[in-house]
């Protein structure tokens, strides 16, 4: 296990910045305690500094996961987000919506349908009210 | 093995009185030197000698009485002694069929049969190659392969390996391009390049063989005997020298000017896994701003490469044109091209550049 260097710490906030935008920094810095990064076997991990410090004590092959894994780096070096890091990006998500039509279909749709639903909750009509047409 | 030898030479004395005349005498004479001839030929011995003919060898194992040794006589006996044996090995070598080859009397001599001892010690045995370890560590035995092997384009038998062997894939005519494969790329080229890597790793193997079973130290790193040795190479040497110490090279000395090594080995390294946690945090949310503020950083670096990248073509391009007899539309056409090109990556000060230089180039 091991800190992000400084490019892989780049690719990851680009990655996350698509999804929660400029609120990276609150993952970053907390209120509640210091949280980290760390990645083991090509995988970053979540975690507050507490279990880091219980971490030093299992060996690298014995060691299987560690707080909340949020991606991977693939062989080339791409950041991949996985759907454990739900939890965390959600807060602070830039949108939500709910896929109207499935992968393969989005591919080979015409540029007019529609694919991402906005299901809004039961305030937002009000909430937004000047915002909406 | 042959002998030459010019005329059938027999060992005698010549008879030194020829003062009689008469015939009866004469006569006489000749029997007595024909008695001493064959007398000379014929040698009487009390064991047979050994002969081995094809080392001209003749071994006499008679007894030889101590008074015949003794001041006076010794040099008499062992003349007479000589001559009598050799008398013998020739009679044996005239035994042997002879030829003539050029009004000369040559005989076949036969194989030799006393064992010589070496002239030299016996070779040790080779350390076993790198090949033959691993085959005895895994087993494999050697399997006898026929020599010669079908080869179908040419209809008939052909060496396994060597000269004009049996399916050699450098020697097709036509090569078909695989699809995967760049359309530009020379496919017989590629082969022979492949056949020539495969010698050479062969080469290098063998020697690396003969080193090992000589223990003659190669060199994994630093220099190799050669005539000029590469900057690199030497900057390599060097340093592989200075960490070669006790102390892995912390404490020897630089000359003046000498600039301390980078890092340049081959292991990364990261930051401690419990470093400080503020620091960290730190560098990571510095790295959002810049993210987070949107101005291209780098392409400062970048637009001034461009610009100097262009300014190098402009100048080969008037070079180009001044030497083709100032042909203004070819000097035009590059001009322009080059003044479209940089427009994407470079940013405001690069694409401008660029710009304002097509403009001189129509001229």
């Amino acid at each position: 296990m091991r800190p992000l260097t400084e490019e892989e710490t780049k690719t990851m906030f680009e990655k996350l910045s698509k999804y929660i935008g400029e609120n990276i920094k609150l993952l970053v810095d907390r209120p509640d305690g210091t949280y980290c990064f760390r990645l083991h076997q090509d995988r970053v991990y979540y975690m507050s500094e507490k279990i880091l410090k219980l971490t030093t004590n299992f060996s690298r092959d014995k060691l299987i996961s560690v707080g909340t894994c949020f991606g991977k780096f693939t062989k080339t070096k791409k950041f991949r987000l996985h759907i454990t890091a739900l939890d965390f990006l959600a807060p602070y998500a830039k949108g939500f919506g709910v896929a109207a039509k499935s992968t393969q279909e989005c591919r080979r749709v015409d540029p007019m349908s529609i694919v991402v639903f906005h299901q809004a909750d039961v305030g937002e009509f009000i909430r937004s009210e000047d915002t909406l047409t | 093995m042959l002998v030459f030898f010019p005329a059938p030479h027999v060992f005698h004395c010549e008879p030194t009185n020829m003062a009689a005349c008469s015939v009866e005498e004469l006569l006489a004479k000749a029997e007595q030197e024909e008695a001493e001839k064959l007398k000379s030929i014929s040698v009487q011995k009390e064991l047979d000698l050994e002969f081995d003919v094809g080392n001209l060898l003749a071994c006499d194992k008679n007894r030889i009485e101590t008074r015949d040794l003794r001041e006076k006589k010794r040099n008499d006996f062992l003349r007479a002694l000589a001559r009598d044996n050799t008398q013998l090995l020739i009679n044996e070598i005239w035994k042997l069929p002879t030829e003539r080859v050029e009004e000369v009397i040559v005989a076949k001599l036969p194989e030799q049969t006393t064992r010589l001892p070496r002239e030299k010690p016996p070779p040790k045995p080779k350390p076993p190659t790198k090949w033959e370890q691993f085959a005895k560590l895994k087993g494999i035995q050697k399997k006898k392969k026929t020599n010669l092997v079908w080869d179908e384009t040419a209809k008939e038998w052909r060496r396994r390996w060597g000269y004009k062997r049996a399916n050699d894939d450098t020697k097709d005519w036509l090569i078909e391009v695989p699809e995967t494969a760049d359309p530009n790329e020379d496919q017989f080229a590629k082969r022979n390049k492949a056949k020539k890597e495969r010698v050479a790793k062969n080469e290098l193997n063998r020697l690396r063989n003969i080193a090992r079973a000589h223990k003659v130290k190669t060199p994994g790193e630093g220099l190799l005997p050669k005539a000029q040795q590469s900057k690199d190479e030497l900057a390599k040497a060097v340093s592989v020298a200075k960490t070669s110490t006790a102390s892995v090279g912390r404490f020897q000395d630089r000359l003046p000017k000498e600039k301390p090594p980078k890092n340049s080995g081959k292991k990364r390294k990261f930051e401690p896994l419990i470093g400080d946690f503020n620091s960290e945090k730190q560098k990571q949310l510095e790295l959002l701003k810049i993210m987070g503020s949107k101005t291209p950083k780098l392409d400062i670096t970048k637009a001034v490469n461009t610009q100097m990248r262009e300014e190098d073509r402009e100048e080969a391009a008037a070079r180009r044109r001044k030497g083709a007899g100032g042909k203004g539309r070819k000097g035009n056409t590059a001009g322009r091209g080059k003044g479209k090109g940089p427009k994407g990556k470079g940013g405001k000060a690069g694409g401008g550049g660029g710009k304002r230089r097509g403009k001189p180039g129509k001229h």
